[in-house]
């Protein structure tokens, strides 16, 4: 008994352990946008300042590149929620030949590096003659997020009880009104789940991105790009206002779901 | 005719209709540059491209497989007992739990490869302490070393193992668990006996999870590593504007993916035969 308490033990320590390892690298992004480093990267701890977030806006091309991974994540969200969302009522609902080939298709992206898939979607862009930018960015990002989306919808989707839409009809509902009126509000907590899923990925993509951007700067862009030259403590700002925010989302999703729990 | 879930009969082109705009997008922009990157992988010389880039880059090849079975091992090994834990032992915290093992993802990227460099480098905490227990000298480092890129790509997957591990453990029915350990008696033989063979295709699926993006990975090697840690993506992304190494480049991403079809059927086959034992 003693030995398995023992064990219990170690196991708790180890988990414990291991949390704090995931944990240390997010607490050195967030302790360094407080540090006035010496020279140009911000690699060492020098003295505790405020500048970086007085000024975070110090080099216009960090804040253009913010809020180019802003947009570019609201676009490809926006239709990668369209096309994905449709596809899983299709895969759901219907029986269809090709059914097969279709799951195959949404899957066979997430299993390829992304290396690959961006080196491939940029010859093809060459070989196309596109210039590359922020609609390239886009379509990049929506070709890897549908098949996320499609997967997360699919799990709502699933439990989705189609009588409900053929009563709806009977009713003398058309097609439209019933799936703007019955379908879509059933199926919305799905959606917006894929949504922000969508929305964290295309923010924080930097291999394809990278590939196929040209001239054209997202946030994690803009750090590699100026690794060479200088680190500058804004990007922990940038970084931390991110993971705030994030957190803060995090935790009215989760609140709200235990309410709407409550509340049935 | 299609037939709905509920039996009501819908003419023959709707599901086509709907899975039509997201098929075509993965069809332009993912089905199409595939088959592009395969026959640029054979123009100006054929199958001579993949003997060329194989001879160039054998040791980049090498060393990315490694990295990458190295940072998944590392990962299952840290991150099963964690998620053992959060499973069985996670009561009401099972939610912040998971929460603080994806919390890495929440930051950017590549801000988590800096925040290893600042943590591993000459005048760091780690260096500092294993120079104050006298295992390094004054000018023993850790970065541009194998470790410091293993270990950042082991951080950078490690929630891709957690959360599947998870969710196959949180499945395992407790009652087997028990019975095993009513007729065996050892907790560890029941672990071995039960709760693990029930666990691998968590186990298969993290490890998948975290191989393809390590194996795929440059940017912890650039930012910890030197030219001693170049990775096959190191290799793509130094040379992907180069019109003339195109050929090669696609050769090397078929290199890669054959390379990463390899672990996942070694893998395969290892836990195969680990079941049988």
């Amino acid at each position: 008994m003693s030995a398995r308490r023992v064990t219990a033990r170690l196991l708790d320590v180890w988990a414990l352990v291991v949390l704090l390892y995931l944990f240390v690298p997010i607490a050195v992004i967030v302790l360094f946008s407080f540090n006035r480093p010496v020279g140009a990267r911000n690699y060492e701890w020098n003295e505790f300042s405020l500048d970086a977030w007085t000024d975070p806006f110090k080099d216009p091309k960090l804040r253009d590149a913010f809020f180019t991974s802003l947009e570019v994540a609201a676009i490809a969200t926006a239709i990668s929620c369209v096309l994905g969302t449709l596809v899983a009522i299709a895969a759901v609902k219907y029986r269809f030949r090709g059914r097969g080939a279709l799951n195959a298709l949404l899957v066979l992206p997430l299993t390829m590096p992304e290396i690959v898939l961006g080196f491939s979607l940029l010859l093809w862009f060459s070989t196309l003659g596109v210039s590359r930018g922020v609609v390239t960015i886009v379509i990049a990002h929506v070709m890897f997020c549908v098949s996320y989306v499609a997967t997360t919808v699919k799990a709502r989707v699933r439990g989705f009880d189609w009588v409900l839409e053929d009563a709806a009809m009977d009713l003398g509902a058309g097609p439209v009104t019933t799936f703007r009126r019955v379908t879509l509000p059933l199926i919305a907590p799905g959606i917006l789940a894929a949504a922000l899923l969508t929305f964290a990925l295309s923010l924080d993509d930097f291999i394809i991105t990278y590939l196929n951007s040209g001239l054209t700067e997202t946030f994690p862009v803009y750090v590699w790009n100026t690794k060479r030259s200088r680190v500058p403590p804004q990007l922990n700002v940038f970084g931390t206002m991110v993971l705030v925010v994030s957190i803060l989302l995090a935790g009215l999703i989760a609140l709200s779901g235990r309410r709407r729990a409550a509340g049935r | 005719m299609a037939v709905s879930a509920a039996g009501r009969s819908t003419p023959w082109w709707v599901p086509w209709a709907l899975v039509a705009p997201g098929v075509a997008w993965l069809g332009a922009f993912f089905v199409v540059p595939m088959v592009r990157l395969g026959t640029l992988s054979v123009q100006d010389g054929g199958l001579s491209n993949f003997v060329d880039v194989l001879a160039d880059n054998s040791e980049v090849v090498l060393r990315t497989f490694w990295y990458a079975a190295a940072a998944t091992l590392a990962a299952l090994v840290l991150g099963y007992p964690l998620a053992y834990v959060i499973a069985t032992r996670g009561g009401r915290a099972k939610g912040l739990l998971l929460g603080l093992v994806v919390l890495p993802f929440f930051t950017t990227y590549l801000l988590r490869a800096i925040a290893w460099r600042v943590l591993l480098g000459g005048n760091g905490p780690v260096v500092g302490f294993l120079q104050a227990i006298g295992l390094f000298g004054t000018d023993d480092g850790i970065l541009a070393t194998d470790i410091a890129v293993i270990g950042a790509l082991t951080y950078n997957f490690l929630p891709f193992m957690v959360l599947p591990v998870y969710v196959s453990l949180e499945k395992v029915d407790r009652r087997l668990v028990e019975a095993g350990q009513d007729l065996y008696g050892g907790p560890l033989r029941t672990f071995r006996r039960v709760t693990l063979p029930l666990s691998m295709p968590g186990v298969f699926a993290g490890s998948l999870l975290t191989f393809i993006p390590a194996a795929g990975d440059f940017v912890n090697a650039e930012f910890l590593g030197s030219d001693n840690q170049r990775m096959i993506g190191s290799v793509i992304v130094a040379n992907f504007a180069k019109e003339f190494l195109k050929p090669q480049m696609s050769a090397l991403s078929f290199v890669l993916m054959a390379l990463i079809l390899a672990g996942v059927l070694v893998y395969a086959r290892l836990l195969g035969t680990e079941d049988l034992a």
